[in-house]
């Protein structure tokens, strides 16, 4: 948490300059990096949301948690930045995986963009959480966390014909133990975002 | 991963809502801002309820700030400040509307914010 004011217990209260909250999605398949880059840059210490991988479908009335024993959970975690001029930004750990896809759906809803990150060493494990993002119509930015252990180097245009970019995707590498490196990272995304012309549709 | 205090949530989900199946108006998001709105808190308010006022006395929350520290699903925090919403209690302030193509100098500013923050 690089950017943490001293550690007070209501830390996690909105400063009082809050005005607009927006939020951004760091997905990716298990142990790609998320929580990591999150607690880098969270302004907050790291916090999660129990979810319910029915959330998005079932209704309020199976709040009853005695019937619902079976029901599978996931944590989301995520973080939050307070920037200067009043803006708030939230990121959201989300799994990529096919059976998350309501809860993604949710959680996508009114985000900015979606930064996927891919990891050097099992780069086809973020294939379906790009298959989720593409089909939402999200725009979004891919990072590549390299972990010591990855198998081989891959150049810039191999890596974008693996994961199948279009050419203005940004690609960018992330140590997303490195907060001005996961910065990085978010700016490639929302830089994107700036530049898109015209606006694609959701 | 973030342990829970004492190894249990603070509010068993299932007891959370006093029975109320509903929020009584449109869905709060997850980024809605909750403030405490200042007015006295009645006698007799469900325990739930009163979690959540408690943890607005320091400030503002979103729905999912207040979720994460109550240790709650989302859906029951909903549900809480519904309630409290109905009794004058808490005030709500909704986010910014999803749009197709986000303000450009929104876009901007987020910008200009991360890499101020790179500096500091
Ligand atoms: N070398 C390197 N290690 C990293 C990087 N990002 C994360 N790690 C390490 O990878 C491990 C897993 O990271 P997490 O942040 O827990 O991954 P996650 O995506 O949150 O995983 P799940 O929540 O299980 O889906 C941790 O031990 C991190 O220290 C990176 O960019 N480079
Ligand atoms: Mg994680």
């Amino acid at each position: 948490m690089a950017y943490a004011p001293s550690s007070t217990t209501s830390g996690i209260h909105l400063p009082d300059t809050a005005q607009e909250l927006v939020k951004i999605l760091i997905a990716g398949p298990f142990g790609v990096g998320k929580t990591t880059l999150i607690d880098s840059v969270s302004e907050i210490r790291p916090l999660h949301t129990e979810e319910r991988l029915t959330e998005a479908s079932v209704h309020v009335d199976d709040l009853d948690g005695v019937r619902e024993k079976s029901t599978t959970t996931v944590a989301i975690d995520f973080g939050r930045l307070s920037l200067p001029g009043g803006i708030v930004l939230y990121l959201f750990g989300t799994p990529g995986q096919e059976r998350f896809r309501a809860l993604w759906e949710e959680i996508s809803h009114g985000a900015l963009g979606a930064l996927v990150l891919v990891d050097s060493r099992r780069i086809d494990a973020s294939f379906d959480m790009l298959g989720l993002v593409e089909e939402s119509g999200l725009p979004y930015a891919v990072a590549l966390n390299t972990f010591p252990d990855a198998p081989r180097h891959h150049t810039d245009e191999q890596l974008r014909a693996a994961l199948d970019l279009a050419p203005d995707t940004p690609l960018v590498t992330c140590d997303a133990r490195d907060a001005e490196s996961s910065i990085d990272a978010l700016l490639a995304l929302v830089q994107h975002l700036i530049d898109r012309d015209p606006p694609e549709h959701r | 991963m973030t342990g829970r205090r004492g190894g249990r949530p603070l509010v068993p989900a299932y007891l959370s809502t006093g029975g109320v199946a509903r929020p009584s108006r449109p869905q709060l998001e997850r980024l809605t801002v909750l403030s405490g709105s200042g007015e006295p808190v009645p006698a007799g308010l469900p325990a739930a309820q009163l979690a959540l006022l408690d943890a607005l006395f320091g400030g503002s929350l979103t729905v999912l700030e207040a979720a994460a520290l109550l240790e709650l699903p989302v859906s029951a925090v909903r549900v809480l400040a519904a309630g409290l919403l109905d009794r004058g209690l808490v005030l709500a302030r909704a986010p910014i509307p999803p749009a197709e193509s986000f303000d450009p100098d929104l876009l901007k500013r987020v910008a200009d914010g991360l890499r101020a923050l790179k500096h500091d």
